[in-house]
């Protein structure tokens, strides 16, 4: 189970370059190593959306692996009729390569999964299909050009809803998708980011190993639409979790475990210098918008305290007297 | 050769037909009035009648999706909806089209909303005219369970790879206990085959990429390769019906040609309506009037020239639509039908647009039509696009 | 490259040549270049990991896995690799953005 990059360059590269992503973009990145631990014998869904577009320009595909897309808002209810297939084919006898398992995985950006999405993974998710939903969560429709999405934080400027002279970005908080997958009960959820590969490959190994349905959400800074230096993308990754806006945690039968825990007297990076770093905040660092700022840290505050109290409440009785 | 003749509401029927096929995957949606469809299909599972893994999907959209996934994956794939939910499938079902995904579906013919009507007309499948998909309309249980065995063969041959819309007419056929022939599963599955993939997702060791985006560039070839798709069904059905006629002694065409050899007025429906034409067409002859009908069964690919053949140097033609098309000039039938006589002699070609929401098609209208097109026929200058059954 | 006819096509769209992309060169959308240091670089491999376009020479034929250099036909320019390298630190960097010569 223990991953090593020394392991790890020895598995094949699924997705070869040549594909049209933007400079620096971590979603590819994210991509390449999921397919690294998923390995040749996965079938891939992808919604529409930047993954989608950037890997498959006809007639050239990035894909070593079968692929498929159809449109925006299916990819769950796509992949569950692949699935389905596998398991009708292997039980008439009629599969094309004999294989006892395959891996099935969905791939949506936050856009095809928190929002059109959303009711098409629900259904996925709560009929069992032996699949691994991945989304990277960019925040906002990357593809269409940065409109804001249910997943799109607090005070974010978007091309739909901008910060202007009245208003200051997008009004209300994310959508906290991870706790609604949660919700449906399945054998493994989790949240990483591609800066920490060894946590996403030991969860993408683990989501991959269930039977049943895992979700994997997925933070993935987008140089163009958060506007930051495309060299620095990994790093906001890793400042997002030291801060607390992206916390590293997964849940496994309904227990959760919390993957990183900065230290309290002296986390290494603050919510807002992280902030600093992206053009779409930019607006809240003028004079007059501290308190904007301060909704954000409180923001982010109260969702950590949910998480480490679920933390504590789904605990194993042993374990919670251990503490 | 033997069968079994049962009564049967057309939705069973249809239920036979698809699970004689022994397909692999159905997805499934409840909608009106469809479901008894399902719900038969659903049973014959439970009791272990046939292997089909089913995907109990939460919208018809899903369903759609799941069957193109289920298809695309290598598998013989099957659904069905009606009206709202195949508007619903709307974007997925020109998806299946373009990825040339022998799918079948039974179109349970319900009007569209608003206001919401359970009731039997034909403007969901017309919407789906355009869609890529094979469309056959069927005119009772018997018509509608032989379409659906056929149209897997149609829509499964390798020079074809397209996907196939059984359509018959909500409660008129599908809810009406009806006699029919049933064949034996191991000939109706004899006659269909084992299902071939032409590309598999499964089959890893040859991995495909399904659904790039296709630009500028590249598109319009695709379209092309479906156009021609579409041509080929004309050989494809005609063999395959004409193994159906060998086998079962029912023979089909592209149309039904009803006391049209030397008609001098023809009608021309789709669907269940046939059957009270055909009543009414019988009273006319006995008082001498040479009328006719033409039931159109394959509306997608629409057989042109043999329509042409047949229609071509007649009176008058009364085009009946079981839909409207709101602004433009007649139904859908109509405007298809008398675009391709255009080259024709001056045949004057009347639209009547009837039985909108599941409005009664009764003995009277039929009458009214011929009696509109003996006046026409005539040399009476009537109006083109007209309503029929309706209070104004 | 000369385009396909209609009928020289599979149907529906479908590409059996899988990977091909690699064919497509992306290395001309570059600005700046990584330049690899070989004498500084520690084989720690995050550049391999992190880089968004498989555009990482990793030689795996001996016993440890070894970099080598910059697969220039996909390499972007990004930076990434040159950001996520530890010598940096130390000022001893593996991998260095530069300007590159048109």
């Amino acid at each position: 189970m223990a991953v090593n990059l020394k392991k790890l360059v020895r598995k094949e590269d699924l997705l070869s370059g040549g594909h049209r992503a933007c400079a620096g973009c971590t979603g590819a990145n994210i991509l390449r190593q999921v397919m690294l631990v998923a390995g040749r014998d996965t079938i891939v869904g992808g919604a529409t959306g930047c993954m989608e577009v950037v890997t498959t320009v006809y007639p050239y595909t990035a894909w070593k692996v079968p692929y498929i897309h159809t449109a925006f808002e299916n990819v769950a209810a796509t992949i569950s009729g692949v699935e389905t297939g596998f398991r009708a084919l292997k039980k008439f006898g009629d599969l094309p390569v004999e294989r006892e398992k395959m891996n099935f995985i969905a791939i949506g950006g936050d856009g095809g999964t928190y929002d059109i999405g959303l009711q098409s993974l629900s259904g996925a998710m709560e009929r069992g299909h032996n699949m691994v939903y991945i989304c990277y969560d960019n925040e906002a429709y990357m593809n269409t050009g940065i409109q804001r999405s249910s997943a799109t934080p607090f005070g974010a400027h978007t091309s739909t809803a901008p910060a202007g002279k009245v208003k200051q970005g997008k009004e209300q908080n994310r959508k906290n998708l991870t706790a609604i997958m949660v919700a449906h009960e399945i054998p493994y959820v989790a949240q990483t980011t591609p800066f920490h590969w060894r946590d996403l490959a030991t969860k993408v190994e683990k989501a991959l190993a269930v039977d049943g349905p895992a979700f994997l959400n997925v933070l993935m800074p987008c140089t163009i639409g958060w506007h930051f230096d495309p060299a620095i993308g990994m790093q906001i990754c890793k400042e997002a979790v030291e801060n607390n806006f992206w916390p590293l945690f997964e849940v496994e039968n309904g227990k959760y475990k919390i993957n990183y825990k900065p230290s309290e007297k002296k986390p290494k990076t603050q919510l807002a210098d992280w902030m600093k770093q992206q053009g779409r905040f930019k607006h809240l660092f003028k004079p007059g918008n501290e308190e904007l700022l301060v909704k954000c840290q409180e923001y982010v505050d109260q969702e950590w305290e949910k998480l480490l109290k679920l933390e504590v409440m789904t605990a194993e009785p042993e374990s919670v007297k251990t503490v | 050769m033997a069968q079994n003749l049962v009564a049967l509401a057309g939705n069973e029927a249809v239920a036979y037909a698809f699970k004689q096929a022994r397909p692999h995957v159905g997805s499934a949606f409840p909608i009106t009035p469809q479901t008894e469809m399902m719900h038969k299909f659903a049973e014959f599972v439970a009791n272990g009648e046939v292997d089909t893994e089913m995907i109990l999907v939460e919208s018809e959209h899903s369903a759609m999706s799941a069957a193109i996934g289920s298809a695309a994956a290598g598998a013989r794939t099957f659904t069905a909806t009606s009206s709202a939910g195949f508007a619903l499938m709307w974007e997925m079902v020109y998806v299946a089209a373009s990825l040339r995904l022998p799918i079948n579906m039974a179109l349970v013919n319900r009007a569209l909303s608003g206001n919401i009507n359970i009731h039997c007309d034909h403007s969901d499948s017309m919407g789906g005219r355009d869609s890529g998909w094979i469309q056959v309309f069927c005119e009772n249980a018997q018509e509608s369970y032989d379409t659906a065995l056929m149209n897997f063969r149609i829509s499964e041959h390798m020079d074809v790879r397209l996907p196939a819309m059984t359509n018959y007419d909500g409660f008129i056929i599908s809810h009406t206990e009806d006699a029919l022939y049933l064949l034996d599963d191991d000939t109706a599955y004899d006659f269909i085959g084992p299902y071939q993939a032409k590309y598999a997702l499964l089959d890893v060791e040859n991995p495909i990429t399904v659904g790039p985006l296709d630009l500028t560039d590249y598109y319009f070839e695709h379209k092309w390769s479906q156009m021609e798709a579409q041509k080929r069904v004309f050989p494809v059905a005609r063999e395959v019906m004409s193994e159906f006629g060998e086998l079962t002694g029912r023979s089909y065409d592209f149309f039904e040609e009803y006391r049209l050899d030397d008609a001098d007025l023809v009608m021309v429906v789709l669907g269940s309506s046939a059957g009270t034409t055909k009543d009414v067409i019988d009273e006319y002859r006995d008082k001498g009037v040479k009328v006719g009908l033409l039931k159109l069964r394959l509306f997608r690919p629409f057989p042109v020239a043999e329509i042409v053949k047949v229609l071509a140097g007649r009176k008058a033609i009364a085009v009946l639509d079981r839909s409207a098309s709101f602004g433009g000039f007649g139904g859908p039938v109509f405007t298809e039908i008398r675009s391709a006589l255009y080259r024709q002699e001056q045949t004057p070609i009347h639209n009547w647009i009837y039985g909108l929401g599941g409005r009664d098609y009764d003995l009277k209208q039929v009458a009214e039509v011929i009696e509109k097109l003996q006046q026409i026929a005539a040399g009476e200058e009537l109006q083109e696009v007209n309503l029929l059954g309706i209070r104004l | 490259m000369s385009l396909k006819k209609a009928s020289e096509l599979t149907e529906g769209g479908i590409i059996t040549e899988a990977g091909n992309a690699s064919e497509y060169k992306t290395g001309d959308w570059r600005t700046f270049v990584p330049e690899f240091v070989v004498e500084n670089c520690i084989q720690c491999l995050f550049c391999w990991i992190y880089c968004p376009d498989s555009a990482i020479a990793v030689d795996l034929s001996g016993e440890k896995p070894e970099v080598t250099g910059i697969i220039l036909e996909h390499c972007k320019g990004c930076g990434i690799c040159a950001a996520e390298c530890p010598p940096v630190k130390k000022g001893k960097a593996a991998l260095v953005m530069v300007r590159e010569a048109k």
